[in-house]
């Protein structure tokens, strides 16, 4: 069997094309992660650039009114762009520019990995194309324009469900086109090794930072640690420093749309089924012919019809758990926690605070949930007003 | 002798490629025969696929269109074991695997067999990968078609070592379509395959025309040509097997030149 495995998830299923370009990467990559330069300039950048390490915040109004288990949220929304996709584009397009690429090309979905590309790029002096799904640049079109302020070169994806799935095919075309001078910084735990591992290792910084704040705060481990799951990539990062720690049960919200038995929804461990797309073997939302399915979300950023090979493997050990999280869920637990701790979350990360609503209560006061607020909730606003029924249209005066 | 090799027996053999179910079942019927009249030595069949990765626009329209009016994986058996009862062409399925790992490695092989297609390239499933699914191709007779890239490099040898049927040698960078000039050193790239094994090799990506055909057959076993038939069957539609297999004729005889 293949490199990259996690039981029988992962793999390296794409074109032969790509095949010399993933072992060079891999290589990179072995080299450069111990390389104490790279590793101090990625610290660096981390620290001084992104604004490591970022805030663990204890929701102490959030805690009194669920009036069960201690609420404490990682501030991923804090960082540089806003999420925690900035951790891991920080580290590819340093790592790209090792390799000698002077080009990075990026999928998208709510447009958060999109910024967070361009942003490295114009920072590392590197050229940046991104492709977004043309049903997404009209969902999130101020992370279009936000994009191009940062010198990066948006593609409307035209084809098949013109959401995120098609962003990652059109990406991997461009990238069998021309990919002496290119890199594609992937946005998720996903796709073929070594993706699943270099992303979720550029992660793991949200967990390793959140376990040792907890442990200083605290003097103790979390009950839980939550985080919402489309490739699964804030998750796997938050998950990874806990997995050893058996105690902590590990929680990832899948987003359940407007209700699993409708159909529109993005659950992929609830509804999926094992299949291989994207270059990995993983559970995925697809039909009896294994034609992949079109999934929906509230949220364009969990608007994806797999999940990182990785937590398969996870779900199939048992050493976490994945939920579904309604749309109606999500925007109601976006508006709480505007209200109650005055946070705007973005509207992925709303998915885990809507879970941790329903289990919060039933828990002890001397039990901790540890939430993932993956990102910031600007790029949202206009759509949740939109799901309310309020125009806010502005206008020149 | 298996059906495929026998293909590349009479100098360049020409191979023409259809999506299956574009627009119907019935008229890829159609459309394969029309490709065996006009002088096909080897027919590829596309199975649809929702998410073509390897593919540019004009097939992936095609695999949308034939997955629109309803093909399935049974369909294009269904369509294979039409074709065998008249023809003898070699048939070979270019499939994507996730279809396949649904169907079930054992039955999807299984099924080749008994409806007569002669083997599968899978563009998603690369050396590192075929060993899932090799033995049970192997056991069922199918060939598993091995493919190169221009960036293989140091893996040709590896890759064509193992090759059975054909050697499918992509032109070009990218994805499948018609292009006006193919720039990758096809030379040697071939001299390298041809050192590794005794399995023939046919060039794909990116040929539409009679001059593009000739030029790769006086290089290669065999001439791959997707794109440009699928267009034809875009535009004519259930109509277009006579300007198919019109197509087929004029480039089978620009290749029959360069013997």
């Amino acid at each position: 069997m293949s490199k990259g495995r996690y039981g029988v998830h992962g793999g390296q299923y794409i074109p032969e094309t790509l095949m010399s370009e993933l072992i060079r990467l891999e290589e990179a990559y072995e080299f450069y992660k111990n390389d104490a330069g790279f590793k101090r300039q990625l610290d660096t950048l981390l620290k001084e650039y992104a604004g490591r390490p970022s805030l663990l915040y204890f929701a102490e109004k959030m805690t009194r009114d669920l009036g069960g288990a201690k609420i404490y949220l990682k501030r991923e929304d804090l960082n540089h762009t806003g999420s925690h996709k900035i951790n891991n584009v920080l580290g590819q397009v340093l790592l790209a520019k090792k390799m000698g690429k002077t080009r990075v090309i990026a999928e998208t979905g709510a447009g958060q990995h999109g910024v967070a590309a361009a942003t490295a790029a114009a920072l590392l002096d590197m050229e940046c194309e991104v492709f977004m799904g043309e049903e997404d640049t009209r969902r999130q079109a101020l992370n279009v324009y936000r994009m191009e302020l940062l010198g990066a070169k948006v593609h409307p994806v035209m084809s098949g469900t013109r959401t995120l799935k098609d962003a990652v095919n059109e990406t991997m075309r461009e990238w069998t086109r021309r990919v002496h001078d290119t890199h594609y910084v992937l946005g998720s735990v996903m796709g073929p090794h070594p993706f699943p591992m270099m992303v979720r290792d550029f992660q793991s910084v949200i967990g390793r930072e959140a376990r040792a704040q907890m442990l200083e705060r605290e003097g103790r481990l979390p009950s839980a640690a939550v985080a919402c799951v489309g490739g699964g990539s804030n998750a796997m990062g938050l998950f990874y420093a806990f997995i050893p720690d058996e105690t902590v049960r590990l929680i990832g919200c899948e987003a359940a749309g407007l209700g699993l038995d409708t159909g529109k929804h993005a659950a992929t461990i609830a509804m999926g089924s094992p299949g291989v797309f994207h270059g990995m073997k993983s559970y995925f939302c697809q039909d009896e012919y294994g034609q992949i399915a079109p999934v929906y979300s509230i949220s364009a950023g969990l608007d994806y019809p797999g999940i990182g090979p990785e937590h398969a493997y996870l779900h199939d050990t048992g050493r976490a758990e994945y939920v579904p999280v309604t749309d109606s869920e999500a925007v109601e637990a976006f508006e709480y926690l505007a209200r109650t701790e005055g946070i705007i979350c973005a509207i992925e990360s709303a998915h885990a605070v809507a879970h941790v609503r329903k289990i919060a209560p039933s828990m002890g006061p001397d039990e901790i949930l540890l939430v993932c607020l993956s990102g910031r909730g600007d790029k949202d606003v206009a759509a949740i007003a939109r799901y309310r029924g309020v125009d806010i249209h502005e206008q020149d005066s | 002798m298996s059906r495929i090799l026998k293909a590349f027996e009479n100098g360049p053999a020409f191979i023409g490629f259809v999506t299956g179910g574009d627009p119907t079942l019935e008229s890829s019927a159609g459309f394969i025969e029309a490709m065996a009249d006009g002088g096909a030595d080897l027919i590829e069949i596309g199975v649809p696929f929702s998410d073509p990765v390897a593919e540019g626009p004009v097939i992936q329209e095609a695999n949308l269109r034939a997955l629109k009016n309803g093909c399935t994986v049974d369909g294009i058996f269904g369509l294979v074991e039409a074709v065998r009862q008249k023809h003898q062409v070699p048939l070979v399925l270019l499939t994507y695997l996730n279809p396949v790992f649904h169907y079930g490695y054992e039955r999807f092989f299984a099924r080749c067999r008994e409806t007569g297609a002669d083997g599968v390239i899978i563009p998603d499933l690369p050396y590192e990968e075929r060993g899932e699914l090799s033995g049970i191709a192997a056991k069922n007779g199918v060939d598993v078609i091995t493919m190169i890239a221009p960036t293989s490099a140091s893996r040709i040898r590896m890759l064509a070592g193992e090759a059975k049927g054909f050697v499918y040698v992509v032109s070009s960078m990218g994805v499948t379509g018609v292009r006006s000039e193919i720039e990758t050193d096809l030379e040697s790239i071939l001299a390298v395959v041809r050192d590794s094994t005794g399995t023939p090799a046919a060039v794909g990506f990116g040929i539409s025309t009679p001059e593009q055909a000739l030029r790769i057959s006086r290089l290669a076993d065999g001439v791959i040509v997707g794109s440009a038939i699928v267009k034809i069957a875009a535009q004519y539609g259930a109509g277009a097997a006579p300007h198919i297999r019109e197509y087929v004729r004029t480039m089978k005889d620009a290749i029959r030149q360069g013997r």
